[in-house]
């Protein structure tokens, strides 16, 4: 089942022409990477989900992007309904400058109020459950999220984010910053995650993409060169400029 | 030849470093020195918490415990009044406002942080006075409130640009981050942004209330300057700065008025010594 459509996406900055007319379909309980040389759009893309690019001044839009039937790109879009709903893990990974019980319950906080401190420890016992940082950090909720490996803290902005409970996550290259192991852990924590969650991941490391993804597209200069099956775009591509770059020709 | 020019050039840059250290030294051992003298006729005690200053009565009385509390309630005041206003004004400008507002915002804090303190208490003097006797129907409208109003204007600029300062480098990540959980703005600035810039705005506060406390011009010409313990802020007060600016012309040279006035300049110092390293130990915790 179709999560997200895009219809004929297009995106400016400006005057420069961000994303050309991409039409894609990303599918629910499924990862989709999507790949291609640093600038092509990728990362645009991704925040066209969740309307992240709406922070940029002079940042346009057409076409039309459905999840679950609404298209977003509506200015009657309630931003707030809308993250709730498509969440995000940055780059680097980003907790608040509060304690890890605080980092988790803050979109409960704001969201809901007056919810009770039970529900507020349901809440952060099963997000943390969720990332598989139970057992670390049970007994130091209350000490700075600052303090924790990067790991660990990439893993709090992905519990921070279940605890919303959404249905869609997008990744902007969620391992750059993580050493091998790190990254092979938070790989398999996606493939677990899958069976609840759609999920979206910007990566340019091409075998991560390979590794965990059930879907890619693959990204040049603005355009969807390419979407399908991960083996069929890894092992028969059927675009030449997809072939060049998965061999390595440039990016 | 050219070693002896190196040579020279380092030594002269040491000494002009040297200096600033020497000078803060020296005025402080002459300050210790003129100003310790009076405790040799008032306990220290008695002098910090005497309820009289009358310095020319005999015998003389040479309680400061009036000037202290006026000089607080001042500063109280000016802290109520212009930490809300510069703390928002410092929010509008880092987060809210459109580039060119912002530009212009930021060009009239630094215009206002350049208007001397003498024209700012004349201001003060002609309107400001006569409007806070007709509001409150005082006698007369030289109270502290009209104090801490104009010093409030003063604290502004300094607790504006730094404030700001603060919020600008609190990392883009975190605020995308509140925004990407489905926060409003003003929830990213107030969990999230404020949180994180805590230490730079305390700094911005302390040193603007640094500012207020050390003014003596503006506060001269609208507290009214009675050395009386205030019972409220609408009363004239009388601050440690004023006391000394006021009085030092008349005290005779060697004379226990005379080393009263440097005393309250060590108390003076020893103030605004405690709110600078405060904020500076606040801004250090920032960079960390």
């Amino acid at each position: 089942m179709a999560k997200i459509i895009t219809k004929n996406l297009n995106l400016w900055y400006g005057g420069f022409h961000a994303l050309k007319d991409i039409n894609s379909s990303f599918e629910a309980n499924r990862i989709t990477a999507i790949i291609g040389p640093s600038g092509c759009g990728k990362s645009t893309l991704l925040r066209v989900f969740n309307r992240m690019n709406d922070l940029i001044d002079g940042v346009r839009t057409d076409g039309e992007v459905l999840i679950e039937d609404t298209n977003i790109l509506n200015s009657q879009t309630d931003l707030v309904v809308l993250r709730k709903k498509v969440g995000m893990v940055f780059q680097r990974p980003n907790p608040f400058p509060l304690s890890i019980y605080e980092n988790i319950v803050f979109a409960e906080k704001i969201h809901g109020e007056g919810v009770t401190r039970d529900k507020l420890d349901e809440i952060v016992e099963t997000s943390l459950k969720g990332v598989l940082l139970w057992e670390e950090l049970k007994d130091k909720l209350n000490e700075p999220a600052l303090k924790l490996s990067l790991e660990e803290k990439q893993r709090l902005c992905i519990a921070r984010l279940i605890a919303v409970k959404p249905d869609v996550l997008l990744m902007d290259e969620p391992c750059s910053s993580l050493d091998p192991q790190a990254t092979a852990r938070v790989e398999e924590l996606m493939r677990e995650l899958k069976n609840k969650y759609t999920i979206i991941i910007v990566t340019h490391n091409m075998q991560q993409a390979a590794r965990v993804s059930d879907d890619t597209g693959f990204m040049l200069l603005g355009e969807l060169i390419e979407f399908g099956k991960t083996e069929e775009i890894f092992t028969a591509p059927g675009d030449r400029r997809t072939e060049d770059y998965i061999t390595g020709r440039y990016g | 030849m050219r070693k002896l020019k190196e040579f020279i050039i380092e030594k002269l840059i040491l000494i002009c470093g040297l200096a600033s250290i020497f000078f803060v030294v020296l005025i402080f051992l002459f300050l210790l020195k003129e100003g310790l003298a009076v405790f040799k006729t008032v306990s220290p005690l008695k002098f910090l918490f005497g309820k009289s200053w009358y310095p020319i009565s005999e015998p003389a009385q040479l309680g400061i415990l009036p000037l202290i509390l006026g000089s607080l309630l001042v500063t109280l005041g000016a802290a109520i009044i212009s930490i809300p206003i510069g703390v928002g004004c410092a929010i509008y400008i880092a987060e809210i406002a459109p580039l060119k507002i912002k530009e212009i915002l930021k060009a009239g804090i630094e215009l206002l942080a350049a208007i001397p303190s003498v024209v700012l208490g004349f201001i003060g003097m002609v309107t400001l006075v006569p409007l806070v006797k007709n509001i409150f129907h005082l006698p007369t409208g030289l109270t502290a409130l009209s104090g801490s109003i104009m010093l409030a204007f003063m604290a502004m600029p300094t607790i504006v640009s730094i404030a700001e300062d603060a919020l600008y480098s609190v990392p883009k990540t975190y605020k995308e981050g509140a925004l990407a959980l489905g926060a409003t703005h003003w929830q990213a600035i107030w969990r999230v942004m404020l949180p994180a810039a805590s230490s730079g705005i305390l700094a911005a506060v302390m040193l603007g209330i640094g500012r207020v406390i050390g003014e003596t011009m503006a506060v001269m010409m609208i507290t009214g300057n009675a050395a009386v313990i205030p019972k409220s802020i609408l009363v004239p007060v009388r601050t440690l700065t004023a006391t000394i600016a006021a009085e030092m012309g008349e005290a005779v040279v060697g004379s226990e008025h005379y080393f009263a006035l440097f005393a309250i300049g060590i108390v003076l110092f020893v103030i605004s010594f405690a709110i600078n390293v405060s904020a500076d130990l606040f801004l250090h915790k920032r960079q960390q």
